[in-house]
């Protein structure tokens, strides 16, 4: 709502009051949303992006002008909208092992279980099964008919302390070390702020005026596109490779939880409440992950793609979202001058945007 | 546990009697099964009330496994539509899927597991062990348990009203705002809260006549430090209750004035925090899974030292690791919540603590193996079942170790991994001692041997099946599966398949023990005082199989010259 307002007194000032009428109507995404349980997966982003691709454009002004082009011109410029997912990275491939990782923590947290914690629980598990099949055979009664009284040993029973204590010990060693560096992000080159709603994700780039919505494909449009069923989505999370990301994510109605497991990231979105994460991707190519919080009837069909792309990309592909790269600023154009200058970029975007190349309505059924 | 052996001329007079005179005198059906202050029968009434409990949360799970059989969303709208009475919608199916998983937790949890354990063993079992002739509250024992049916058909009623998307409480366990307030109007969220409100009053009643029981009751001789384990199992647990359960009433009553009068605790927008509503439940939630598994510790020591013709080896490090563990147990709730938004250095905290807990754990898991190491081992079926557990648990608490790091567990959260985990310690642990406990008393408790065949059927046929259900379960955590999902990517379908066919497996496991129940019942050889021979040490055992209506009317003396 903050942007909502934002927009509407950024309009106001550049002396755009129609342009702040319709800016109005086209963002409420949420609202129908929000207001009850009706709208179908696929249904709420039609509504949002129909209104909101045509009119903004028309008197948002000069900053994007005549060159902003068509939904089909961006679904064809936009590398984000034509990747397709490599098999087995970056979505489940039905093994018995992690996803493999492409984040820096993912790699270090992949480490430590696959290398420390694995192991240990493993050879714990064995040794107990080794123990017991060992007493098994060498105890039962035929093997040993008349039983010992022994009730004590103190020294078994301090080692059967200790040993343990040193164990953890040595494990959490690597863990809190993973914990802090999980707490400890580089400069953030990019923040993204992901809503949840039920039951899609809202998404909003406040440095370079971009936000959207995302739903999910159905079952025919995700096949048609090559991507695997109840993950694919219509609009993707776009971000430069090897950027640090901060997500900051929130939620407009019940809990939710926004998380990619092959980046190790995952926070819950509280209503009320402005959760942080971060992840670092340095392979381009798509990465899913889907809502894991309980939220209601659809929490199944909820789903996240993060595309990773070069930095020329994403920069064509905020420009085709109607966005400006931060460092773009200073050229940015006198209908925004008379605006706050952290409120300019808003004037470029309410938050539908034109893009959708796949009308999803209907959702995924 | 080890010295609770009366001599038998103390209470031989006291049970000679036992068959002839007021002792044996039974009132009328209505009389004593509805009006009963007798702790046999009530943990009767409990046991028969679990059974059936566990018969409706299993079979949910049978719905579950059956719809998660292949990707795709095949019977949810027609099981809707069915249970609705007339056509459901494609959400109103999905809703029916999450009254399902809600109701298969809140049914194993609170009418399942806590009755079978606390209420129908524990009543059974805790006043024989420390020699008292029934519970110190008899009155207030019987309506512990006539709290429970009222609240499990709330419950059950809930699936019948309006609930948001659909019919019934879609919420989970957990009751999450501002799902179970904002996101689910109609009056199945307001049943359910009543539900687990007089499903903890139950419990907390019956809490505070345990402790009653066990300070104030015990024979002549029978201190502390030589109480049957198991007693000391349902002490530990009788004041984890009583400490967890009023948090959650307190929580669950916020819920409901949010729902209902206008309230904000958890409502962000009016000031709230949802978040709190999480730290409540949760500081309820974490001792509530060391309620359903300690008296489980309790039983599996008693069946471990009989059939190993041994003590307990370490008694006093067997009880006081349950102590720690209650103890720590309050102080590691967070762990279930390290993806809300936590400060580092709480979640840094929260894993040392979490992982405390493994010690007093490893603790006793070795001491049982020692106990049987130079023991002379016997297989009966509560055997089987105690070394099943032993093993189960084991792998469910090293999961449980991985879960416990917060850096990992960003993985891991509300994902299948920790699904395998909590039905490890769960339900192939707290299930497992159960059934160790069932099959070790039941010739004592109705006077009828069980089938030792159809037993150790049931026993293999269930190990197999349950596995087979639950360990891909950790594959799927592994590859991200998010739990609570009625529909999944296809990558996930084969260890779906998998678990759904071992759920099968388990489901055949359980007609052997029904089978067995009914056979035995009718057909079972009379049932001597101790079946078990020179193992079975506790004061149970030296009383008539079943036990006369009133036992100990004269006090038993325990011996002194403990062994410890």
């Amino acid at each position: 709502m903050k942007y909502l307002l934002r927009i509407i007194a950024a309009a106001a000032l550049a002396g755009l009051a129609p342009a702040a009428a319709s800016g109005q109507a086209a963002p409420p995404a949420p609202a129908p949303a929000a207001s009850g349980i009706a709208p179908a997966p696929g249904g709420a982003a039609p509504t949002a992006t129909a209104p909101g691709g045509a009119q903004p454009q028309d008197v948002a002004g000069p900053d994007s002008g005549g060159e902003r082009p068509s939904d089909s011109q961006v679904a064809q410029s936009t590398a984000a909208s034509q990747a397709t997912p490599d098999p087995g990275i970056g979505q489940p491939d039905g093994g018995w092992h992690l996803q493999e990782q492409f984040s820096p923590i993912g790699e270090e947290a992949a480490w430590f279980h696959n290398y420390i914690l694995m192991p240990a629980i493993t050879i714990i598990s064995l040794f107990v099964l080794f123990l017991l099949l060992w007493v098994i055979v060498r105890y039962r009664r035929r093997a040993n008919p008349t039983p010992t009284r022994t009730t004590h040993n103190t020294l078994l029973e301090v080692v059967w302390t200790l040993v343990p204590v040193i164990i953890l010990v040595l494990i959490a060693v690597p863990s809190i070390r993973l914990l802090a560096n999980q707490y400890d992000p580089p400069r953030a080159d990019l923040t993204i702020k992901a809503i949840g709603n039920q039951w899609y994700w809202e998404y909003e780039y406040p440095d370079h005026g971009v936000s959207f919505v995302s739903n999910i494909l159905s079952d025919e449009d995700a096949r048609r596109r090559g991507e695997p069923r109840l993950l694919a989505v219509d609009h993707r999370v776009v971000v430069p490779q090897g950027a640090t990301v901060k997500m900051i994510v929130t939620s407009n109605d019940v809990v939710h939880s926004w998380g990619i497991p092959s980046f190790w990231a995952k926070i819950d979105a509280v209503p009320g409440r402005l959760n942080e994460t971060w992840f670092r991707a340095d392979r381009p190519g798509l990465y899913y992950g889907q809502c894991f919080e309980l939220c209601g009837a659809r929490h199944a069909y909820m789903p996240i793609a993060v595309e990773v792309v070069t930095p020329a990309q994403f920069a064509a592909w905020v420009g085709a979202r109607g966005g400006q790269m931060p460092g773009a600023r200073p050229a940015a154009p006198a209908a925004a001058g008379s605006a706050p200058a952290g409120a300019a970029p808003a004037t470029t975007a309410p938050p539908a945007t034109p893009g959708a190349i796949t009308n999803s309505q209907g959702g995924s059924q | 546990m080890t010295d609770t052996t009366a001599n038998a001329s103390h209470y031989a007079a006291a049970h000679a009697d036992a068959g002839h005179h007021d002792a044996d005198h039974k009132p009328g059906f209505f009389a004593r099964w509805f009006m009963s202050t007798n702790h046999k029968d009530i943990g009767t009434l409990y046991l028969i009330f679990a059974i059936v409990a566990g018969i409706l949360g299993g079979g949910i799970s049978g719905l579950m496994r059956l719809e998660l059989a292949e990707p795709g969303v095949q019977y949810l709208q027609d099981w809707a539509s069915m249970l609705g009475g007339s056509a459901a919608t494609f959400d109103e199916g999905l809703h029916f899927w999450n009254v399902l998983i809600t109701a298969h937790g809140l049914i194993m949890v609170f009418f399942m597991v806590m009755p079978a354990m606390i209420g129908g063993f524990g009543n059974w079992f805790v006043p024989i062990m420390i020699g008292a002739p029934d519970m110190a509250f008899p009155r207030m024992n019987n309506i512990s348990f006539w709290l429970l049916p009222p609240a499990f058909l709330l419950l059950l009623g809930s699936a019948f009203v309006p609930g948001g998307a659909g019919n019934g409480a879609g919420v989970g366990w957990t009751v999450y705002p501002t799902l179970s307030t904002s996101g689910a109007t109609g009056p199945a969220v307001d049943m359910a809260i009543f539900s687990l409100h007089l499903a903890g009053a139950s419990s907390i009643l019956g809490a505070i006549n345990f402790i009653t029981t066990i300070f104030n009751m015990r024979a002549p001789g029978m201190t502390l430090h030589k109480m049957p384990l198991f007693v000391w199992s349902i002490l530990v647990t009788v004041f984890l209750l009583l400490l967890a359960l009023p948090v959650l009433a307190g929580a669950i009553t916020m819920l409901l004035t949010d729902r209902n009068f206008g309230t904000h605790f958890f409502d962000a927008a009016g000031g709230g925090d949802p978040l709190l509503y999480q730290h409540l439940f949760w500081f309820f939630g974490h001792p509530e899974v060391y309620i359903m598994i300690l008296p489980g510790f309790g039983m599996v020591s008693q069946v471990i030292a009989t059939f190993s013709r041994k003590p307990v080896f370490g008694y006093l490090g067997m009880a006081y690791a349950m102590v720690s563990i209650g103890v720590i147990g309050f102080v590691v709730w967070a762990h279930h919540m390290f993806s809300v938004g936590m400060d580092v250095n709480t979640k840094m905290y929260f894993t040392a603590a979490t992982m405390v807990i493994a010690v007093p754990t490893g603790i006793k898991i070795f001491s049982w193996i020692a106990t049987m190491w130079g023991g002379s081992l016997t297989f009966e079926t509560p055997m089987l079942w105690a070394l099943g557990f032993i093993f189960m648990f084991t792998v469910g608490g090293v999961t449980g170790v991985v879960l416990a790091n917060a850096g990992v567990d960003t993985y891991f959260h509300d994902t299948y991994y920790v699904v395998a985990h909590f039905h490890y310690v769960l339900s192939l642990g707290a299930v497992f001692s159960l059934f160790a406990g069932f099959y070790y008393w039941f010739g004592k408790m109705w006077g009828r041997d069980y089938n030792e065949l159809l037993g150790k059927l049931h026993f293999w046929i269930f190990f197999i099946g349950v596995n087979v259900l639950f360990f891909p379960m950790h594959f799927l955590g592994m590859d991200s599966m998010q739990r609570r999902i009625n529909d999944y990517p296809d990558a996930y379908a084969h260890w779906n398949e998998v678990a759904s066919w071992g759920y099968a497996i388990m489901a055949l496991g359980m007609v052997f023990f029904f089978a067995n129940i009914v056979i035995s019942l009718f057909a079972g050889r009379r049932t001597p005082d101790n079946p078990w021979g020179e193992g079975a040490t506790t004061l149970e055992w030296t009383l008539s199989s079943p036990p006369p209506f009133h036992q100990f009317e004269t006090l038993p003396v325990i011996d002194e010259g403990g062994r410890h």
